[in-house]
């Protein structure tokens, strides 16, 4: 079947089969930014915008996505390297291997939310697993951040 | 595994009816719970461009499509201004906002999962499924139903009087309820729903007036006492009958005073 999808700001058309997942369809077209963690639609590592809301893209089928508007960390390298450049000098992960999901749901959460509160920080977030940091380094670097950029 | 052969975006209700009366083909609500099955599926039949992802409301009821999302359910600021915020708390340790994006009321209910916590926050409130075929049925007789090829069109929960409060009990955040329950007093009555037993969540009406001359410590707990003798408690990994049935009784003690004890 063919569909199309705004990737990033730019039109693509493809030939897909139909239970292909988003989260391949997206690595196939360049975004090799969207991971898969867990497989089980509970890690987060996959999460990319669609029409604007986070949707883990390893549950999502790219069918459905026709006529829809994907953003993955590549079409963000603006606010993704603002925020990832604070989180890396905070020294707030250790391996990284979360970071992708997280910082686009840390994205997500921000367009929605300009100034959560520690507890919507918490509840936001509550679905990207880190299994090095025990969320205390990434809780750390966001309310750092989001008092920085208060600060400005 | 899940496969699928071919996908179809239908235009009508009529189209989806159809197709869904072949056994290999499957509506794909959010797919979520679907994925994790090993499944071959002929079609795939996606109901997301019917406009079904909505939540009216009039002054008598509210209308839910089957499409709307957890996410939906979660933010709608009139149902949860009608329920006390119960719907958000019912829905809001489901794994994460990604997932409640996708997630939708329709796979939930017409799923009767016997961890959900959807069904046993809408089994105690007055709730009808509104089918395809077979027209609008409470949702407690849904939930008791085999699962057969009609369609959920709509959730329907008419307005009543209501207080409400949410509970559950999760060994860790985002995982499924060790329990849930959601007691309410819905137009004088009161009732108690308890799910994650793990079978599909019950509700247990107040027939003996045990709270109809006040609540206090003493009437709550044997509201409590008195809804879980009525239903049947399982073990599995996440806790055996006897911890459930120990749960059952103090969450809907604690909800019944969180309704209004005093």
């Amino acid at each position: 079947m063919n569909i199309q999808v705004k990737i990033n700001g730019k039109n693509v058309k493809s030939e897909i089969d139909a239970d292909l997942l988003l989260i391949d369809y997206l690595r196939d077209n360049g975004c090799l930014s969207v991971k898969r963690g867990c497989e089980t639609s509970n890690c987060g590592l996959c999460t990319v915008l669609m029409n604007g809301k986070p949707v883990l893209s390893c549950s999502v089928l790219a069918a459905r996505a026709d006529g829809s508007e994907i953003y993955t960390l590549e079409g963000l390298q603006k606010e993704a390297e603002e925020f990832g450049t604070f989180v890396a000098n905070q020294g707030a992960e250790q391996c990284g291997f979360c970071n992708p999901g997280f910082i686009m749901n840390v994205i997500a959460m921000l367009r929605e939310n300009e100034n959560p509160t520690d507890d919507e920080i918490k509840e936001y977030l509550a679905g990207n697993l880190c299994r090095c940091s025990g969320y205390e380094g990434q809780f750390r670097a966001i309310k750092n951040f989001l008092a920085q950029r208060g600060a400005k | 595994m899940l496969t699928i052969n071919e996908y179809v975006k239908v235009k009508s209700l009529e189209e989806a009816y159809e197709l869904n009366q072949k056994k290999t083909n499957r509506i794909i609500g959010g797919m979520l719970w679907l994925k994790m099955s090993t499944l071959r599926v002929q079609t795939a039949i996606d109901m997301s461009g019917l406009s079904l992802d909505n939540i009216e409301e009039t002054d008598e009821e509210f209308k839910i499509g089957a499409m709307t999302t957890l996410r939906q359910l979660e933010t709608n600021e009139s149902l949860n201004n009608y329920t006390n915020g119960a719907i958000r708390e019912s829905v809001r340790h489901i794994v994460g906002v990604q997932f409640r994006n996708s997630a939708t009321i329709g796979g939930s209910i017409y799923g009767r999962y016997g961890f959900s916590d959807v069904l046993t926050m809408f089994l105690a409130l007055d709730s009808y499924v509104e089918l395809y075929k077979g027209g609008i049925v409470p949702l407690s007789e849904f939930a008791k139903m085999k699962a057969d090829r009609d369609i959920i069109v709509n959730i329907i929960v008419k307005k009543k009087p209501l207080k409400c409060v949410y509970m559950s009990e999760r060994i860790s955040k985002t995982d499924f309820p060790v329990l849930a329950v959601c007691v309410s007093e819905c137009d004088g009555k009161f009732i108690a729903s308890v799910g994650a037993r793990p079978a599909r969540a019950e509700a247990i009406t107040d027939c003996e007036g045990i709270l109809s001359n006040g609540i206090n410590a003493e009437s709550a707990e044997k509201f409590g006492k008195y809804v879980t003798e009525k239903l049947n408690f399982n073990s599995n990994m996440r806790g055996s009958a006897e911890y459930r049935e120990h749960l059952s009784k103090v969450l809907v003690k604690r909800a019944v005073m969180a309704l209004g004890g005093k």
